[in-house]
């Protein structure tokens, strides 16, 4: 978002808007002109599809409000009424739903994305934490919005989740009090829920725009993680991201449309279709599948407190990331050692997942233990320690040369 | 001026209007925290009366107190003997039985039925020990409400709560 100014529309009135608010400049040198390093591959798409999932998430959620009632008594049976009466009410409500699934999918793709290619070091370090500051907000988002239908899943994911900030020490049950605005999850929290479910989006919308500046300020990381050295390491953002973008965004969507038109219930727990109960908990409760490699870790501790600590430090070790990979090689592509680490740790946060849908016993904790024990010694240890022993692959010297001559073997290939 | 002055009158204006800046936000804030704690009609919740004839021995009733589920059992004589015969070293939080019941009507146990982990509610009669079992996170409790396997740090509350008569209490 720089170096508008110079732009003057053809048009006489949009020249004269123009030099009062230079608002096109400012799109067409952010989205048009806007140098994109021409190795990307497809992995680089999903920041795209991120800010189109939240935009559907924003129009369909805008909707839903108009028929949705935030009260104990109405909440479940007006979820009901727009599933049967609102015209096309399903379809929004699905949409929402698969909606939430969808950005975690593509945020999980996003971050793992930057592990993988050392999007997070120097000069990226601000762009990498305010992406941990959206995925927080995401989950805390999420986590409400799944409060609103007011099922038993609902309730009890509502009443776990607010417990979590009882773990502190003195000031744990006032918290909680606090938060709840009674001695139980009941009407004043899903009133509250219900508002800052609202407003949360928009906070993100904020952080996003912050996310994509600082990114058009240091510049797209890349495959190869070289910096850009000339104009023929890149290609102008349209037509060649925009159309890529474009493409990867409609194959995504075909999977998005497929959960909402014959899946709809896949992801979501039967459970939350009965109405909350605050005198039963349901006999197996579980979060959704995009938050069970952290809930994995919150059981994984034997101590309330250690659990709740752990599971909070699994996502703030992320903001350090920057400072604990000590290597000065970005991508992965050039660092034998850090790749096999990578996809290790892939595979750890894929299995922490699983142990999450687990009932917490046997020796379902004790992996869930080994898991989460690797998952910090991956960020703590092995990424501080790959880049004192682990010797690069030497480097090409330019993007344009790693495209026109260095195809190696790499998992994740550039298509550019 | 000199610049070497150290501390002007200028500083001070500056620190001064600041810090009623400071005060200034922090007194409206807090109508904006305070609205979410509970509100009048939520504190005047009304205490919750139990008519106990009608529970069996060996029988645990529910009853809602304050939003919350709040476990009445009727204690069996095994029931009973089983929670005191543990030593209280062997308690992850030690209480003796004697301290969770009211005198004389040993009985009674009136524990709030939220497990001390995150607050789901345990399920009567099952688990090790005989007493609860928590499904969400594997809290084991004992026939006294206490916590004695799983990651609940504390034992089940026992809250405030009197004998009206011999076959009726009243909770809060």
């Amino acid at each position: 978002m720089h170096g508008h100014g110079t732009y003057i529309p053809q048009n006489k009135a949009l020249a004269w808007f123009e030099r009062r608010l230079p608002v096109l400049g400012l799109l067409k040198s952010s989205f048009v002109d806007y140098p994109t390093p021409r190795n990307l591959n497809y992995w680089w798409t999903f920041g795209g599809i991120l800010t189109v999932v939240l935009m559907v998430q924003i129009v369909t959620g805008v909707v839903l409000v108009m028929h949705y009632t935030p009260s104990s008594a109405d909440a479940f049976d007006s979820v009901e009424h727009i599933m049967r009466n609102v015209n096309y009410g399903w379809l929004l409500r699905y949409i929402h739903a698969n909606g939430a699934s969808m950005f975690f999918l593509a945020v999980y793709v996003h971050i793992f994305r930057g592990l993988y290619y050392g999007s997070y070091k120097d000069p990226r370090e601000v762009l990498w934490i305010l992406g941990v500051i959206l995925f927080l907000l995401m989950m805390a988002t999420a986590f409400m919005g799944y409060v609103l239908p007011w099922g038993q899943m609902s309730f009890w994911a509502a009443t776990v989740i607010t417990n979590l900030f009882s773990a502190l020490p003195f000031v744990g049950e006032p918290i909680v009090t606090w938060l709840w605005g009674g001695y139980s999850v009941d009407e004043p929290t899903l009133k509250r829920f219900f508002s800052l479910h609202y407003l949360l989006p928009f906070v993100i919308l904020g952080v996003a725009m912050l996310h994509i500046w600082a990114l058009h300020v240091v510049g797209q990381n890349n495959p190869a993680g070289i910096d850009v050295k000339s104009n023929k390491d890149t290609v102008a953002f349209t037509p060649y991201a925009t159309i890529k973008d474009s493409f990867a965004l409609i194959c995504f969507f075909i999977l998005f449309a497929y959960l909402v038109f014959y899946l709809p219930n896949y992801l979501g727990h039967s459970d939350n279709y009965i109405p909350a109960n605050p005198l039963q908990t349901p006999a197996h409760i579980v979060p959704e599948w995009y938050f069970l490699p952290f809930y994995a870790i919150l059981r994984a501790i034997p101590s309330k407190l250690g659990g709740v600590i752990a599971m909070f430090a699994s996502i703030v070790v992320l903001v350090f990331v920057p400072w604990l990979d000590t290597s000065k090689v970005r991508s992965a592509r050039y660092r034998p050692l850090y790749k096999q680490f990578f996809w290790i740790l892939l595979v750890v946060c894929i299995g922490l997942g699983y142990l999450g849908a687990k009932p917490a016993e046997g020796g379902y904790i004790i992996a869930a233990r080994i898991l989460t024990a690797y998952y910090f010694l991956h960020f703590l240890v092995i990424l501080p320690l790959l880049g004192f022993i682990e010797k690069p692959k030497p480097l090409p010297s330019s993007i344009a040369e790693s495209v026109l001559k260095g195809k190696e073997s790499d998992p994740m290939p550039a298509k550019g | 001026m000199a610049t070497t002055a150290g501390t002007t009158r200028r500083d001070f204006l500056y620190i001064a209007t600041g810090a009623a800046g400071a005060v200034g936000v922090a007194a409206a804030a807090w109508p904006l925290i305070h609205q979410m704690n509970p509100d009048a009609s939520v504190l005047a919740l009304a205490s919750t009366d139990v008519d106990l004839t009608p529970i069996a021995e060996g029988q645990i009733i529910t009853v809602k107190w304050r939003g919350k589920p709040v476990f009445v059992s009727h204690r069996s004589k095994k029931e009973i003997d089983e929670a005191r015969a543990v030593p209280l070293n062997q308690l992850p939080d030690p209480q003796p039985d004697q301290s969770r019941v009211k005198e004389g009507k040993d009985q009674w146990l009136v524990v709030v039925g939220v497990c001390t982990h995150l607050g789901c509610v345990p399920l009567g009669h099952q688990g090790d020990f005989d007493g609860w079992f928590c499904p969400c996170h594997g809290s084991h409790y004992d026939t006294s409400g206490r916590i004695r396997r799983g990651p609940a740090p504390l034992n089940l509350e026992v809250p405030p709560y009197a004998f009206v008569s011999d076959t009726s209490i009243r909770i809060g």
